[in-house]
Parts: structure tokens; sequence; C-alpha cells
């Protein structure tokens, strides 16, 4: 957390509540990180049980997010944070709230897998996985670019949602082709449907959270920026 | 015209805003301070500062304890004459002539340049008198035009519906930041093109404060404002640009918004957000 710099505060109550709040951004990070491996699981190894953990932990992610929103209203209320004190927090605001939607897209998967599927259908299912492990691999390395306030690490998760996005594409002609084959089976492929959709919209919300990096550290906002330009913020030209 | 289309330029504005900020060449300049020096005895207050004060703008300094801010405030009206071994290098501009060229008339700058301090300082006079103190030195007696100027003055530091009834009380009944205001009014009695504010909130209480703060929202339009502060919050709400003063040298002067949120240097950085320089 170097890059952060929380210590420095003459005001060392300051300091100790951005660092606080950092720490629960982390905790946060880590419990949806676990929600979305199993549901992945869950689907994998048709695990009925651990679907219904993913369901009934969601609620402890919302709780997290209530409480580093009212945590980051205080320091903007009591502290009137400037410059990157002031950049931190509204990363922070943004990141948790994309957090909290991958955690609600995670419980989406898992009530995929609480269905059955008969043995024919069970190859739907596997279309899944390639998807799901990218956009995992995805959200840990935004998370861990996050801890770290990387910018440059940032920007690699960012240019990965192409592919993500790419998996999605082929995996939606795949499944449209078993609709075309078998229209009873269809309502069992809307499932496995709204599950990639799900992943998808999972990757850019990492997407989002790497934007929020790069707006920290470089104090510029890459939203919506052209790739090239992106770099070369990245890069501090 | 779409609805799309009518909003487009304000779509640009808001990004021209996000993205560099306003610049300070693109103003009209009314001060230009070059290169100046000034030292106390051996002390040397300002180490070579060099910057633009652009016209009916408010531009903010701000900075640690003894970084010159004020020192540098009252060059701009020559106050430092009054300091014993005080000694100037360098030029100050207004409107392109040096204030501290020898011809140079110094009442007539203070004129042209007023200036509000920290505590108020009224005179041990009437509510009216303190007003029209500044016209009655210069030679105007004619009854209706005091009572117009007068007037127009405190509607203009907002304080007349305060105080019209009882114009011919003394100035001491006032409140501190009645007071300061009166003694704002009185400095725009005179017609001043420039406005100097010496941390002229920070012996008020948060109302008062704010009242001030929107008093010089409303003045930038007809003067050009230079503000010291040590308020920070108070320098990123009232001004459109600040400069950061550290040690004597300015290390940082841009538009307001841009400093407050993502500033060029390090040490304006760490001295905006409270860490240790």
């Amino acid at each position: 957390m170097d890059k952060l710099n929380l210590g420095k505060h003459i005001s060392g109550k300051f300091s100790a509540e951005l660092s606080s709040v950092m720490s629960k951004v982390l905790a946060m990070g880590g419990l949806v990180e676990k929600q979305l491996t199993d549901a992945l699981m869950a689907i994998q190894l048709d695990d009925k049980e651990l679907a219904n953990r993913v369901l009934s932990n969601d609620v402890n992610i919302n709780e997290l997010e209530l409480d580093i929103d009212s945590a980051c209203t205080r320091i903007i209320a009591k502290r009137q944070p400037t410059a990157s004190d002031l950049r931190l927090v509204l990363a922070i605001l943004k990141a948790i709230s994309d957090l909290e939607r991958i955690g609600d897209e995670s419980e989406r998967i898992a009530r995929v897998a609480l269905k059955s599927f008969n043995k024919e259908q069970e190859h739907l299912l596997v279309s899944l996985e390639n998807l799901g492990q990218h956009v995992l691999t995805m959200l840990r390395q935004v998370l861990d670019a996050f801890a770290r306030m990387d910018e440059d690490a940032a920007f690699e998760v960012h240019q990965q949602d192409a592919t993500a996005d790419r998996q999605y594409e082929a995996l939606t002609r795949l499944l449209m082709t078993y609709m075309m084959e078998d229209s009873r089976s269809i309502p069992k492929i809307m499932d496995v449907m709204w599950s990639a959709r799900s992943l998808e919209r999972i990757g850019d919300r990492c997407q989002n959270i790497a934007e929020y990096i790069i707006y920290f550290v470089r104090g510029k906002d890459v939203r919506h920026a052209s790739p090239e330009l992106m770099k070369s913020t990245v890069q501090g030209r | 015209m779409s609805a799309t289309e009518q909003i487009k330029p304000a779509i640009k504005t808001a990004l021209t805003a996000a993205g560099e900020g306003k610049k300070i060449s693109d103003f009209e300049t009314k001060f230009e301070v070059r290169n100046l020096r000034l030292k106390y005895g051996k002390d040397e207050a300002l180490k070579g500062i060099s910057l633009q004060i652009p016209k009916n703008k408010v531009t903010a300094f701000i900075g640690p304890s003894g970084c010159g801010k004020s020192t540098l405030l009252r060059c701009f009206n020559r106050m430092n004459d009054l300091v014993d071994n005080c000694t100037v290098e360098g030029e100050v501009l207004l409107d392109g002539e040096n204030v501290y060229a020898p011809k140079v008339d110094v009442s007539e700058l203070r004129r042209r340049v007023g200036m509000v301090f920290q505590k108020p300082n009224p005179f041990p006079k009437s509510i009216y008198e303190n007003v029209a103190y500044g016209l009655r030195l210069q030679g105007v007696n004619d009854r209706r035009t005091l009572a117009e100027v007068v007037e127009s003055s405190l509607r203009g530091a907002a304080l007349w519906d305060e105080v019209k009834d009882r114009l011919n009380d003394n100035a001491f009944g006032l409140s501190g930041g009645q007071q300061q205001r009166l003694v704002i009014a009185r400095a725009i009695a005179i017609e001043p093109e420039v406005l100097l504010l010496d941390e002229p909130a920070s012996a008020l209480d948060p109302i008062s404060t704010l009242k001030i703060e929107e008093l010089i929202d409303e003045l930038k339009d007809k003067y050009t404002i230079a503000i010291v502060t040590h308020n920070m919050q108070q320098a990123a709400r009232v001004s459109d640009f600040t400069a950061f003063l550290y040690m004597g040298e300015l290390v940082e002067h841009a538009d307001t918004n841009v400093l407050f949120t993502t500033p060029g240097s390090k040490q304006t950085e760490d001295y905006i957000t409270g860490r240790y320089g």
C-alpha cells in the first residue's frame, strides 16, 4: 500500500480512518472473489449445498458495502479530503458498488447451479467454464492491483476484457445453435445464457475497477477513453 | 436543433473543466509579479516570485505560516514600505506599470488597491462615517453623493439590510462579521480596482465566514480579488486560481479545481492533504 501514503498525515486519526476503510474494501473484495469461485465450483461439481451457501453469504457483502459507504461519508463530512485522499475515497465508493454487483451476479450464477440439468444437458454447463475462469482471473488481478494501487496491472486487466467479450460472443452463438437443434431445451439453455451474461458483466465491472485505480494514481478519468489515451495516461505521458 | 446538439457545448465545457482546467494566461492580467525578492533585514521572505493575477478573478494564496503569502499580498499595495529594514527587488506591475517605480503616488495606489485585514478595524465613528471616510479624505462633501455611495457600498458588502436603520450608531456595536463587512464596504466606497483580503474570515464564526465568502463571489464581477487564507477549504470554495507558497517560493499556481483534485507538485499534494512536507 505504499502508493497510498496513508501513514503520513499529520492527523494520525485520519490515517487510521483511511486505512481502516481500505482494509474493509480488501476484505469485501476477498468475499466477492470467494463468492464467484464458489458459484463457478457449484456449477462445475453440481454441488447444490455450495450453491445455497453462496446465496446465503451475499448478505455479508451487502453489509460491508453499507459499512464502507457510511465510513466514506463520515470521512468526507469530517475531514474534507483533497487531492489523492479525495481520489482514494471516490475510487473506493465506486469500486464497492461494482464489487457488490459482482456479488449479485455470482448469486445469479449460483441460482442456476441449483437447477437440475439432465445428462444430455450437462455439457451446456461445461461450456461456461472457460469464460468463468477467465473472468475469475480478471477479478483476482484487479483486486490485487487495487490493494497495491498498481496502475500498470490495472491497465493489463482492462485489456483482458476483450477476451472475455469474445468468449461470451462465441458461447452465445454456440447456445443459439443448441436452441435451434432442440427447442424443448430452450429454458435450460436460457439459464446458461444468463449465467454467461453475468460472467460477461463481471468482466465489465473489473474493467470499471481498473479505471478507478488509474484515476487514483494518475488523477485522470480514463472512463470512455480510447485504449491509446488510456495507455499514455498509465505511462504518465 | 436536437436536444443532444443543444447539450453538446455544455458537455464540452464540462470535459475541459474535468481535464486540464482554466489557464491563467487565457485571462487578462491585472497584476504581474516579476522575479520579486523581498528581505526583512537579512532574512529573505520572498525568493524570486513570478506570477500573474488575472482580472476579475479570485486568486487565493495558501501555504504554511511564514511562507510569505501575506508579505506577497502586502507588496501589491506597498504596505511593506511601512516596515523597517524591508528591501524589495523585482517588479510588481499593475496594468503594466511598476508600482515600485519612484514616481508612483502611494496613496493613489492604495486607493486603487484596497486592503482588508484579519481583524476588523472599523474607525471609532458611526457606521455611516466609516464608509464615508475615504470619500471625505478625497474632498467629497456633498451630502447626497455621500449618502448614495454609503448605501451602494453597504449594499455591495451585503450589510445594508442589517444596518440601514442605525447608520448613526457606533461601528463598534456591530458583530465581528458585520464589522468585517463594514470594512469591506469602506474599502469599496472609494472604488478600488483590486481588493486584497488578508485572512478576512479567520476571526469570524462559520456563518459570518460564509457570508464573507458569498460576498467575495459577488464582488469578483467588479473587482480583482487576491485573498490570503489559512483555511484551505475556504481557498477551494472562493477562488478561481490558487497559488501555493512554501518558504518564500511559489510552488504551484493553477486552476483551483485542478490544484485541489490533482495537484501537479508533490509538495502541494502533501500540504493540502495534511501530510508532512
